[in-house]
């Protein structure tokens, strides 16, 4: 004998349904297009008003005087910004990338909570707030303004970005990983300098990229610190300048040609700042690859 | 030569007390298996036997693991020196993504102290050949590790484990997660092995270990059942709850 059994008709997709599916989908395509709509404002704008200054001189001269100052170039800017945001890419990586694996290896307890806290503040702390305190710390006590006080500002607000970033990404890295090197009998800090790191080298890269172009656009800090210059200088222990301080210098002039020189610079801000950002997620899709 | 012997030892992890007093002693030269359904302890007993367990957040031991009567557990005894001697291979294949399958079968050695090129390639070519691997890996050693079919990779994880030429070797699950013909060529080569080794092997499958054990351990619940012969053990067991497991009454 066969048993019959009653098979129930699937729900019916409603028109309706369907509709409001459709209404929804369209809904977020709106808001992603929205998002986008500044973005590129500020680019298209940027470039339009800021590709007339590029030229040779832009990038090798020094300011010409009142006389003629469209001859002039703002090549001291990016020499600056090159040694203040190098120096302090040199401190905050080492620093950021130790305090990652004390937090993210062995930190338990109240003194790893209070390096998490402390980090956590900094990041969200207002850069002026890094200026006035290198100022005080570092300009005050050494008589000058100096790229090396800039690029200690900058750490104090590079470290944290790399050091919480950083933490995360090695938490990723699979338990299983460590436990398979540790059962070889290798020791504890190799297991993590020669395994955990390297497999997290994309990410930590990606974080380390992320400071970097967070420290390239910073004005407040350097302000305090650098103090600008309108010659080149490659002297760690003077006065130096940098691109968004000379932005922010010529754009405050009455005089049309300096306009034209800032908005360079801040063209030349935004093309490394997204060249960055484009180089970090580049490496950090490579690294998802590798990963799973 | 070396013998494991597991004495009143017990486990917790935080407030958890996963072992009681557990007693078994793992014999030169033959192959021991712990069997016992999911959560009776059988992977935690054999991570405290070679100092993993501690590895884990809030995790403690009591008691002692004499290893040819020397206890790994004493205070003055290097955990890294016990898991260089006590080798492990895991459940799941773990071998290092960014590594070759040359340095993974010679990570142990590379990371762990120096030696010379030609002995990487002597020692991870022994290592390789020693667990089935090096006919199917030797034309593309510099490829990467993670490459490798599941199987394959487990293979890579027992040579890695191998190739420090450890005294013992402890293997939690080795093949749950391999498909059936990778499972028998582990079993294949733990049938090897045990020729020069002493051998732990977590299972959950009972055939696995009837198939391939000289010793079983039955646990539950954190405590031993009954330890013995694996041939007495799968036909005239002592316990009714071991009859009941192997028999498929639960678990």
């Amino acid at each position: 004998m066969i048993a019959t059994v009653e098979i129930a008709p699937m729900g019916r997709l409603r028109a309706g349904r369907r509709w409001k599916d459709r209404a929804f989908t369209a809904f977020l395509w709106a808001c992603a297009f929205l998002a986008m709509v500044p973005l590129v404002l500020i680019s298209v704008y940027v470039v339009s008003r800021g590709w007339h200054a590029l030229s040779v001189n832009f990038f090798t001269k020094e300011p010409a005087g009142p006389l003629d100052p469209s001859a002039g170039g703002i090549a001291q800017s990016f020499v600056g910004t090159g040694l203040i945001v190098g120096m302090a890419t040199l401190f905050s990586v080492p620093l950021g990338i130790l305090t990652a694996i004390y937090l993210a290896e062995y930190g338990r307890g109240r003194f790893a909570g209070a390096v998490r806290l402390i980090a956590e503040v900094l990041l969200s702390t207002p850069s002026i707030v890094a200026g006035v305190f290198i100022w005080s710390l570092v300009v005050v006590a050494m008589g000058t303004f100096s790229a090396l006080a800039a690029a200690l500002a900058l750490t104090v607000l590079m470290w944290p970005v790399i050091a919480r970033a950083a933490e995360e990404i090695l938490r990723l890295v699979p338990q299983e990983l460590r436990e398979g090197a540790l059962a070889l009998g290798v020791p504890r800090w190799r297991v993590i300098l020669r395994v955990v790191v390297p497999t997290a080298g994309a990410g930590i890269l990606t974080a380390i990229m992320l400071a970097v172009a967070r420290g390239l656009g910073e004005t407040a800090p350097i302000l305090l610190t650098a103090l600008g210059n309108d010659f080149i200088n490659t002297n760690p222990l003077q006065p130096t300048d940098a691109v968004p301080l000379r932005v922010f210098a010529d754009a405050r002039t009455p005089v049309a040609a300096l306009h034209e020189l800032a908005w360079g610079g801040a063209l030349m801000l935004l093309v490394a700042v997204l060249g960055l950002s484009i180089a970090a997620r580049a490496v950090s899709s490579r690294q998802q690859k590798r990963m799973t | 030569m070396r013998r494991v012997e597991v004495a009143d030892l017990s486990a917790w992890y935080g407030p958890k007390k996963v072992l009681h007093e557990v007693n078994v002693v793992a014999e030169p030269r033959k192959v021991t298996a712990i069997i016992g359904p999911s959560g009776c302890g059988k992977s935690t007993l054999i991570r405290c036997m070679n100092r993993m367990h501690e590895e884990v957040r809030g995790a403690r031991v009591r008691g002692k693991v004499l290893f040819d009567g020397m206890d790994i557990y004493s205070p003055d005894v290097d955990p890294v020196d016990v898991r260089r001697r006590i080798g492990m291979v895991f459940q799941r294949a773990n071998p290092f993504p960014t590594m070759s399958v040359f340095e993974n079968a010679v990570a142990g050695m590379q990371l762990g102290g120096r030696f010379s090129r030609s002995e990487l390639k002597v020692r991870a070519e022994g290592a390789l050949r020693a667990a089935g691997l090096w006919e199917e890996v030797k034309d593309g050693l510099d490829e990467p590790g993670a490459r490798l079919s599941g199987g394959q990779q487990q293979r890579l994880c027992i040579a890695r484990a191998l190739a420090v030429e450890p005294e013992v070797l402890l293997m939690d699950e080795p093949a749950s997660a391999l498909d059936p013909a990778s499972t028998l060529r582990i079993e294949e080569l733990i049938e090897e092995l045990k020729r020069s080794f002493t051998v732990v092997i977590v299972t959950h499958n009972m055939q696995q270990a009837a198939r391939i054990s000289d010793w079983t351990l039955f646990m539950l619940y954190g405590e031993v059942v009954e330890f013995g012969p694996t041939s007495k053990m799968f036909t005239r067991p002592d316990e009714k709850r071991t009859e009941d497991y192997i028999t498929g009454r639960f678990g």
